[in-house]
């Protein structure tokens, strides 16, 4: 798993939510629709959908990750942008 | 999926996901299964201004998207204008169409368009098999649609079919058919609402041929269903999807006049919760409405509570069991475990009682009470369905139901 994770996913490098995709807030977390796709994700922590409307003011999804959570849940909400990245949700920025 | 993720989205959202608009009664073909029992226009329908309205309060709830249908949607004059309306606010638009009304212009106009999907309905591999349901020409004009919308270069537009005990065994060359034109294959359950109340019996797989279905879809996830057939997941490993009931949680329906309905299949009174032309609008019923309340309650698994399949079929779809007289807290009339079946015979000897003691049967009354009320106990568990019933197929306006009505 971890060798699919990095070879689609850099932690390092810089990311964006894909400018056509609507987030929802909603108790859980929030929805992601995809315009393009037509695609639906259910975001199911706060934490995340913070990740996702600040990612693009950081210079690496890890710093993104780290302005928002703290390290316990760092590789957790990594995995979820890598999820994402994957169903083209969110895309190198 | 995760368990608080399905407690959560059966508690309800605040809006829905998407939801299904029915713009119009008009139809200019008359299909036996028609949900909606379409035909003519209403002359109470929406305006254009109401329309818009409608869409604007859509798009100020973040709806990503409507499934608008009739009738044949297309009829509308405004069609168009509502349609462009609705993608400019953000809210895209899958429709549905007989077809019939396509012309090469029209195809180029929406292959232009954004965040806007097409589905032709159709209901058969061949003539003889469409038309005997969406009547005679129907299957040779919604290929001229597809010939257009290819020819315009509208790529995915989907093509729609509705699974029935004599088309079943055509789903390889439906497949065919829509790789033959780009498109995408859209399967979608018989539900005995409208006209197909009547033919429903007739008409609906066999128990052998549910077993065929499942196999089918489970080899091939890229099919899409709006999750209609997750009563199947009962046979095995879970199809895609939510598999939960989404009426008034996460989907409901808009008819032609404003009226809306908890699920997109039940046009019928039962499941009316209010009208957009209310005080509140739409947001008003789809937050307030004690009906929309009480599908967001917990609910009995009743006669299922005891099956080993209920955490994936969780009891089927509300819908198929009202149309045909069967408790809500229960199977599914198209158990894959033989439930249904059974649970129909003692309904309908239950009808006869009824009929007999000039009253309703007490058990299925109370049951109704359950729906209106959300008050059945056993709390932890809840009721079953589906959530995105997006599709082109509709509701029924006047339905005949064995389910006792309130005094009528
Ligand atoms: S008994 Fe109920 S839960 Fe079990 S398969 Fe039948 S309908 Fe589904
Ligand atoms: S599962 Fe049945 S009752 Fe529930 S939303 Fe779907 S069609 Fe309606």
């Amino acid at each position: 798993m971890r060798g699919v994770l990095i070879a689609d996913f850099d932690p390092a490098a810089p990311y964006r939510l894909d400018p056509r995709v609507a987030l929802r807030d909603e108790p859980f977390g929030a929805l992601a629709y995809h315009y393009g796709s037509r695609r639906l994700s259910f975001l199911r922590s706060p934490e995340l959908v913070e990740v996702l409307r600040c990612l693009e003011r950081h210079t690496s999804a890890a710093a993104a990750v780290d302005s928002v959570v703290a390290l316990p849940d760092r590789e957790r909400h990594l995995r979820a942008l890598a999820a994402l990245v994957r169903s083209e949700m969110v895309v190198p920025g | 999926m995760s368990a608080a993720l399905v407690e959560a989205l059966e508690r309800g959202l605040d809006a829905p996901i998407c939801l299904t608009w029915e713009l119009t009664y008009g139809c200019n073909l008359a299909c036996a299964h028609c949900l909606s029992s379409s035909g003519r226009r209403d002359p109470a329908e929406l305006s254009t201004a109401e329309a818009m309205a409608v869409i604007d309060e859509l798009a100020a709830m973040s709806v990503f998207y409507v499934n608008i249908g009739g009738g044949e949607p297309t009829i509308r004059s405004d069609f168009y204008e509502l349609v462009e309306h609705a993608v400019a606010s953000g809210v895209g638009v899958k429709f549905s169409t007989n077809g019939t009304t396509m012309t090469a212009a029209r195809a180029r106009r929406l292959a232009a368009t954004d965040y806007l999907d097409v589905q032709v309905s159709l209901d058969g591999a061949d003539a003889a098999t469409n038309d005997a349901l969406r009547g005679a020409g129907s299957f040779a004009a919604a290929r001229r649609a597809m010939d257009h919308l290819a020819t315009a270069g509208f790529e995915g537009f989907k093509i729609s079919v509705v699974v029935t005990r004599h088309n079943l065994h055509q789903l390889d060359a439906l497949e065919a058919l829509a790789a033959g034109y780009g498109a995408q294959l859209r399967l979608t359950r018989l539900r005995p609402s409208g006209r197909a109340a009547a033919i429903w019996s007739e008409l609906h797989p066999t128990a052998d041929q549910q077993v065929e279905l499942y196999r089918w879809l489970v080899a091939r996830p890229g099919v899409l269903t709006g999750d209609s057939f997750f009563h199947l997941s009962a046979l095995g490993d879970p199809l895609p999807g939510l598999n939960l009931c989404g009426a008034g949680r996460v989907v409901c329906l808009i008819d032609p006049v404003g009226d809306v309905y908890a699920c997109p299949f039940v046009l019928h009174e039962q499941f009316r919760a209010g009208s957009v032309r209310s005080h509140g609008g739409f947001a008003g019923v789809w937050r307030d409405s004690p009906l929309m309340r009480s599908l967001r309650a917990p609910t009995s698994p009743g006669a299922c509570g005891s099956c080993g399949s209920y955490d994936s079929c969780r009891g089927g779809c509300m819908a198929a069991k009202f149309f045909t007289g069967l408790p809500l807290a229960g199977p599914d009339p198209e158990c894959v475990h033989g439930l249904g079946a059974a649970a129909l015979a003692a309904a309908g000897a239950q009808d006869e009682r009824a009929a007999v003691a000039g009253g309703a049967a007490a058990g299925v009354q109370d049951e109704r009470a359950a729906v209106a009320g959300g008050t059945a106990a056993g709390a932890a568990e809840r009721r079953a369905g589906s959530p995105d019933h997006s599709t082109p197929v509709r509701i029924s306006r006047h339905p005949r139901t064995r389910w006792p009505t309130s005094g009528r």
